[in-house]
């Protein structure tokens, strides 16, 4: 770490890339990703669907898919790099350090075990419960993430439950053991707005709590918005910019950052004022992959963009990985100020 | 709104009959005595009306389970209605069984865009097979004509010609989504029902699959009945917002006159969720309290009281009828937000 950040770090990923091996050739998935997150800091990571973001959740909690295979980089948790760790300390690690909340809780929860017993599990597994204890503390658990009549429920199956109450018996499963961190895929897809934001709230009401730290995956820039403190745009594998929230949106540097917000509708956008983002994604099996994947939809390519990419930089706390980036707002200010 | 509606739905209920409680001898000797009656219903859809004029787009929103797919089912006419009417261009529809509907000629004048095209189109059908199906069974089309007529279609969705004799897997979501769009308005229907056809997509590619929309319905005249749960895309294509929750129409009214003066107190914490970078979340109006069963729900008491911030006596003895509150805006609350004029 050359510069001092502000807070100690709570996960710091460097270089990160992973392949999969697939019948129709190899998947370059992520080349190169590296950010990190500091205590009790929330991060979004977004992207379109394809872009790496889970994979990238998935890579650091050492639950790829078999074919999927780190090739390079480390994730730092304090001392412990979680990539080269052993299962038996990976063990430990997971849940108990490192907790995650996944997409579509119906099928991420045991079918054919309470939920009770299922939050149990992680108390008694790390957190040195008796049985008894255990079950009393799954009720308060589950009160504590707002489910109504919590003794009762403690004892439903997840298909008695409203996808809504899945979520929470899934946060209260991740934040049993308080973890330092949590990761959160894509938590509230699926569910409804009224519900979204009661998920959300209670996700960050027990971040600032404990002082956990939020890795935050989603594809809904306007609910990164309103909950990030930075965001991390992901483009077919790579990290394309880093940058605080509310600079993100004031003025987006990378060209994808910004046609991606350019097409994302909102509270006062009409259908002619929002642009589609030209091009698809990269095919990731080719071996030919240019240094910038966004370059063959980009439209402020220049001949320089097919050398080697400018460096966000391991740890980097905000940047953008372009040779020609839209202008920053202080040096708008700045170019205003000479003239 | 002086024009001849194209559809008008009136005073529609769909109520689903749950097996009886208890164990399988009470069940029996309760079907003995023909206490159909006892039976505890589920009222999915229950007494709702709206109209659709020609040419017009009216957007569905609410929660899930809030009855939103019966309702859609009940107008494609894949369901059957307990009660109420649905009429086209005044010639009512629920005469024919829904199993029968399928060859009523009135069949191709409203047809449907599912949500998720992946999981919508056969997988074992090419794009092309998907496109000609209904043309063969509502039209009668083949062999040139047929092929004319789904190249014309594919064409008019932006799906381009090559990709008609790929199968769905080997499209992409933005693709599929077109041959769902384009097999709809093959046989040229005059209302197009729209089940979240935008939410298995990506943003990038959601804009686009709006903006086809909007200009096939220029081009084609059709009217939309868009169903989302995502208020954003609404107001962008929708002329007219209807607003459900659990089974009954609780607003409606020209989408921007909702949006910015909502009436009904769930409308408003709908758009207070939507979230908005501009605000703190914590100075956000939140839903307390549970969702009411619609199990036998007690035909007085207001649908949304226990939830809602300004329940009193009256919501739990007295049903708030559909009322105008304003211009085109109607809402069934006995306590409405009134914006000054």
């Amino acid at each position: 770490m050359n510069a001092p950040s502000a807070a100690p770090l709570a996960l710091s990923i460097e270089n990160l890339s992973v392949e999969f091996r697939t019948r129709s050739g190899v998947v370059k998935a992520l080349e190169s990703v590296s950010f990190s997150v500091g205590k009790g800091e929330t991060v979004a990571v977004v992207g379109e669907s394809g872009s790496g973001k889970s994979v990238t959740a998935y890579a650091v909690m050492g639950i790829l898919d078999a074919a999927g295979n780190v090739t390079a980089g480390k994730a730092m948790l304090g001392d412990l790099d979680v990539l080269g760790a052993s299962k038996n300390v990976l063990a430990g690690v997971r849940g108990r350090q490192i907790a995650m909340i996944f997409q579509n809780p119906r099928s991420a929860l045991n079918p054919i075990r309470r939920v009770g017993q299922q939050i149990a599990d992680v108390l008694l597994c790390h957190a040195n419960f008796t049985k008894r204890q255990a079950s009393i503390e799954a009720v308060r658990l589950l009160e504590a993430v707002g489910i109504t009549d919590p003794e009762r429920r403690t004892k439903a199956y997840p298909f008695e439950l409203s996808g809504g109450m899945c979520q929470r018996v899934m946060i209260a499963i991740a934040l049993a053991a308080e973890p330092s961190l949590l990761i959160a895929d894509e938590p509230t897809t699926g569910l409804d707005v009224t519900t979204q934001a009661v998920i959300m709230d209670i996700i960050a009401e027990r971040a600032k709590a404990t002082g956990m730290a939020t890795i935050f995956i989603t594809h809904d820039l306007g609910l990164a918005a309103e909950r990030a403190d930075r965001i991390v745009v992901m483009h077919a594998g790579h990290v394309v910019e880093i940058a605080p929230t509310r600079d993100l949106f004031a003025a987006p540097r990378h060209p994808y950052t910004a046609e991606l917000l350019a097409a994302t509708p909102s509270a006062t956008s009409t259908l002619d004022s929002l642009s589609a983002i030209s091009g698809t994604l990269p095919d990731l099996r080719r071996a030919d992959l240019p240094s910038c994947r966004y370059s063959a939809r980009c439209k402020r390519k220049l001949p320089l963009c097919d050398g080697p990419l400018p460096p966000l930089g391991a740890g980097a706390r905000s940047g953008v990985a372009c040779h020609n980036p839209l202008a920053s707002p202080q040096q708008t200010l700045h170019a205003g100020a000479v003239a | 709104m002086s024009q001849i509606p194209l559809l008008d739905v009136a005073e529609l209920s769909k109520r689903y009959v749950l097996p009886l409680p208890g164990n399988p001898l009470t069940r029996m000797v309760h079907r003995f005595r023909k206490a159909s009656e006892a039976a505890p219903k589920l009222h999915a859809v229950d007494d709702v009306s709206f109209t659709i004029g020609p040419g017009e787009t009216v957007g569905l929103v609410g929660e899930s389970g809030c009855g939103k797919s019966t309702l859609v089912k009940l107008v494609s006419r894949l369901l059957d209605p307990n009660e109420g009417s649905i009429r086209l261009d005044g010639q009512e529809l629920t005469y024919t069984p829904s199993k029968n509907f399928a060859k009523n000629p009135q069949r191709a004048r409203i047809q449907m865009v599912f949500q998720d095209a992946g999981e919508s189109i056969n997988p074992r059908y090419t794009a092309f097979d998907a496109i000609a199906d209904p043309l063969k069974r509502l039209r009668g089309l083949s062999g040139q004509a047929l092929q004319t007529k789904v190249e014309e279609a594919a064409t008019r969705c932006g799906l381009p010609l090559p990709f008609l004799s790929r199968f769905p897997h080997q499209l992409s979501g933005g693709q599929r989504a077109r041959v769902g769009i384009a097999r709809a308005v093959a046989v040229e229907p005059d209302l197009l029902i729209l089940d979240e056809p935008t939410a298995a997509l990506d943003v990038s590619v959601q804009v686009v699959v709006l903006q086809l929309l909007q200009r096939l319905k220029r081009e084609l005249g059709m009217s939309y009945l868009f169903v989302s749960h995502d208020l954003n895309v609404v107001r962008l294509l929708c002329d007219r917002v209807l607003v459900m929750y659990l089974g009954k129409i609780v607003e409606s009214g020209p989408a921007r006159q909702v949006f910015e003066r909502p009436a009904h107190p769930y409308t408003k914490a709908l758009i207070a969720a939507l979230p908005d970078p501009s605000r703190s979340p914590a100075e956000r109006v939140r839903l307390a309290g549970e969702i009411r069963s619609p199990i036998d729900p007690d035909p007085d008491t207001c649908r949304f009281y226990g939830r809602c911030p300004r329940g009193s006596e009256r919501c739990k003895t007295v049903m708030p009828m559909l009322a105008d509150i304003a211009t085109d805006q109607r809402v069934a609350c006995h306590f409405p937000e009134i914006w000054p004029a």
